[in-house]
């Protein structure tokens, strides 16, 4: 496959072929993206952007799964009790210490990540299946965790947390907590996109696609295999924890093994093994179920409606629809949202010579 | 026509004394010992199963003998673990292709200078902080000189499964060239090419020997090109040495003609019998 550059466009230093962005016409998609997204309180209603916030935090979470499973060929199943660790994790440490909320963000990042090492020192020895079944004692031994440890999660009754603050700016609205998600989105992707393009992404990469020889490049297999699963932990703790200061309440039953699935469905639906596959995914997860909403609303009081009596059903009706998602998608684009993504720009890239 | 009388009194760079390896009751190498020394293009030849594999193997690490040792580079290196080895200088590519497909060509070499690199995934992430930007780059250089010498600029960026064969087996070159190594273990770099491939193949391994100082251990099974470009050659049969030294003297020693001709020979009669261990 042909790298698409555009016709006179020559990289004259090693330094401008390494880019992130390649093209003028990406560079300029960022921008306005990223324009869009900070103008958007402007535009749309408090639900419309609670969507965008649960987008860029399940986003971060989704990236941080990718790189454990669509880079490392590693898997988990325990993802959403990472995340749930780091949403209890910032709220005690902002309760017990008072530590300011902005600082207990990347703190109960590395402490999620520091849990994610323990659990994932078998990562280091199992693959495959056996890994599946390990990471699925974490779910539930965390799970168990939350529901025991009142001093640390509140038990039963949930913790109440305090929202994000700043120099006396206080983000506890979908209004001004937009903008410290967004932040931490740049922060994470750019983190993620830097990583693969240096010594210990390549290795992480080489050991998903020939182990063997990794190791006859010097790679320290379960050295890696550990790491990627310290890295992931420390975007499901850093998701979680903005996850908490963004419903100012966390409950422990909410970070059970369905959510970590979906999880997974974000990383499959997105494109395993891309960086923005993650924020596709998360993106397509979270705007699944309101759009069957929407289909459902429009066909009220139709004859679809009063034969399958979809008003009622309606929460059965969006998980059915993630499920069918995540089978439709395996079937037809295993490579995901960001394949398809990449087959639409070559199309018009080549337009009408697509071959 | 190389010559090796120069460096016939240099000292051995790699060494293996007395290495049997058994699996069960598989005996596949039995006290195989041989040297080679600093400089030189040492070829493994011997009929299919005869262990030439195995014994790259134990070189680079991937099996551990049952007895014996192999010395490298003035150390003893038979339980050292395989992801060390790169940083002491032993290179090799794989007799079944073994690039990171997914990866791009230039990835897959920059992969090879994992050993050289210094920074981690810290400021790895931190790209323009941190000097991973200003690493990557210099390295890139070296990289780019060795795209040159084997000539796949035009591939760099092509993701290496989808090459054609001939090109595969090269980008696995350049990547076992990247960690600057002083051994190189080439398992059948000519297995499945053409002519004209295998021309290049053997012009870029003599190049590797003469001007970039590599010392090369080669396992091939066409014979033209090993009596061309070897100084030495050594041949196994049924895991035994039955034979080593310059190219025409092997070819004329009666033990090899019947290895390959499948005549009885007493060097190997006694690998009927059961092992006793």
């Amino acid at each position: 496959m042909a790298t698409l550059t555009p016709a006179g466009d020559f990289r004259t230093s090693y330094r401008a072929d390494m880019t992130i962005f390649p093209t003028r016409g990406s560079r300029l998609a960022l921008w306005l993206g990223l324009a869009l997204v900070a103008a958007a309180p402007l535009a749309l209603g408090r639900y419309e952007l609670g969507l965008l916030i649960n987008i860029g935090i399940m986003g971060i979470a989704a990236l941080g799964l990718n790189i454990l499973v669509g880079f490392t060929g590693q898997i988990s199943i325990g993802h959403a009790a990472f995340f749930g660790f780091g949403a209890f994790a910032s709220a005690y440490a902002h309760e017990a210490w008072h530590i300011p909320v902005a600082l207990c963000i990347p703190l109960a990042g590395i402490a999620t990540a520091l849990i994610g090492l323990v659990f994932g020192a078998p990562a280091a020895r199992l693959k495959g299946l056996y890994l599946a079944i390990a990471t699925l004692a974490a779910q539930f031994i965390l799970e168990d965790f939350f529901a025991r440890a009142q001093w640390f999660t509140g038990g039963v009754a949930g913790r109440i947390t305090e929202p994000f603050a700043l120099f006396g700016w206080v983000a506890d609205r979908e209004e001004s907590f937009l903008y410290v998600v967004l932040a931490w989105i740049i922060l994470m992707y750019l983190g993620a996109a830097n990583l693969l393009r240096t010594r210990d992404g390549r290795a992480l990469i080489a050991v998903r696609d020939h182990y063997l020889s990794a190791e006859m490049m010097g790679i320290n297999l379960a050295y890696y295999r550990t790491l990627s699963f310290g890295i992931a932990s420390f975007y499901a703790g850093i998701a979680g924890a903005l996850y908490a200061h963004y419903l100012l309440f966390v409950s422990v039953e909410a970070f059970n093994i369905l959510f970590s699935i979906q999880f997974l469905g974000m990383v499959i639906i997105g494109g395993l093994g891309s960086v923005m596959g993650s924020l596709m995914g998360a993106a397509f997860m979270v705007l699944l179920p309101e759009v069957v909403q929407a289909g459902a609303d429009a066909l009220a009081g139709g004859a679809i409606d009063r034969a399958l009596k979809l008003g009622a059903s309606i929460s059965f009706l969006r998980e059915m629809a993630v499920g069918a998602a995540i089978i439709l998608f395996l079937i037809f684009e295993p490579d995901g949202l960001a394949h398809r993504w990449r087959l639409i720009k070559a199309y018009w890239k080549l337009y009408p010579f697509s071959h | 026509m190389p010559t090796i009388h120069a460096m016939a009194e240099t000292a051995p760079i790699l060494e293996a004394r007395n290495v049997s390896l058994r699996f069960g009751g598989v005996r596949a190498l039995t006290e195989v010992s041989f040297a080679i020394r600093q400089g030189e293009v040492f070829s493994i030849i011997g009929p299919n199963g005869a262990g030439k594999t195995s014994m790259v193997n134990c070189i680079s690490g991937r099996y551990r003998p049952t007895e014996g040792g192999i010395w490298f580079d003035g150390s003893e290196i038979t339980r050292v673990p395989v992801r060390r080895r790169a940083a002491l200088g032993i290179g090799r590519t794989f007799q079944n292709l073994a690039l990171f497909g997914h990866m791009s060509v230039l990835d897959n070499i920059m992969v090879g200078r994992h050993h050289l690199l210094r920074r981690g995934f810290l400021p790895g992430m931190v790209w323009w902080l941190g000097g991973a930007q200003r690493e990557e780059i210099a390295h890139r250089r070296e990289v780019e000189e060795i795209i040159d010498f084997l000539e796949i600029q035009h591939v760099r960026k092509a993701p290496a499964g989808t090459l054609s064969y001939g090109l595969r087996k090269r980008v696995e070159l350049a990547r076992a060239v990247a960690l600057r190594p002083k051994l190189i273990l080439l398992d059948e770099p000519m297995a499945g090419m053409n002519l004209e491939e295998k021309e290049d193949m053997a012009r870029f391994i003599l190049d590797l020997n003469e001007e970039w100082g590599m010392t090369v251990l080669m396992i091939e099974h066409d014979m033209g090109v090993v009596m061309d470009i070897s100084h030495r050659v050594m041949v196994l049969d049924f895991g035994r040495k039955i034979a080593e030294g310059a190219p025409d003297a092997v070819l004329a020693d009666p033990h090899v003609k019947r290895a390959y001709l499948g005549e009885a020979d007493e060097v190997v009669r006694d690998v009927d019998e059961p092992v006793t261990a």
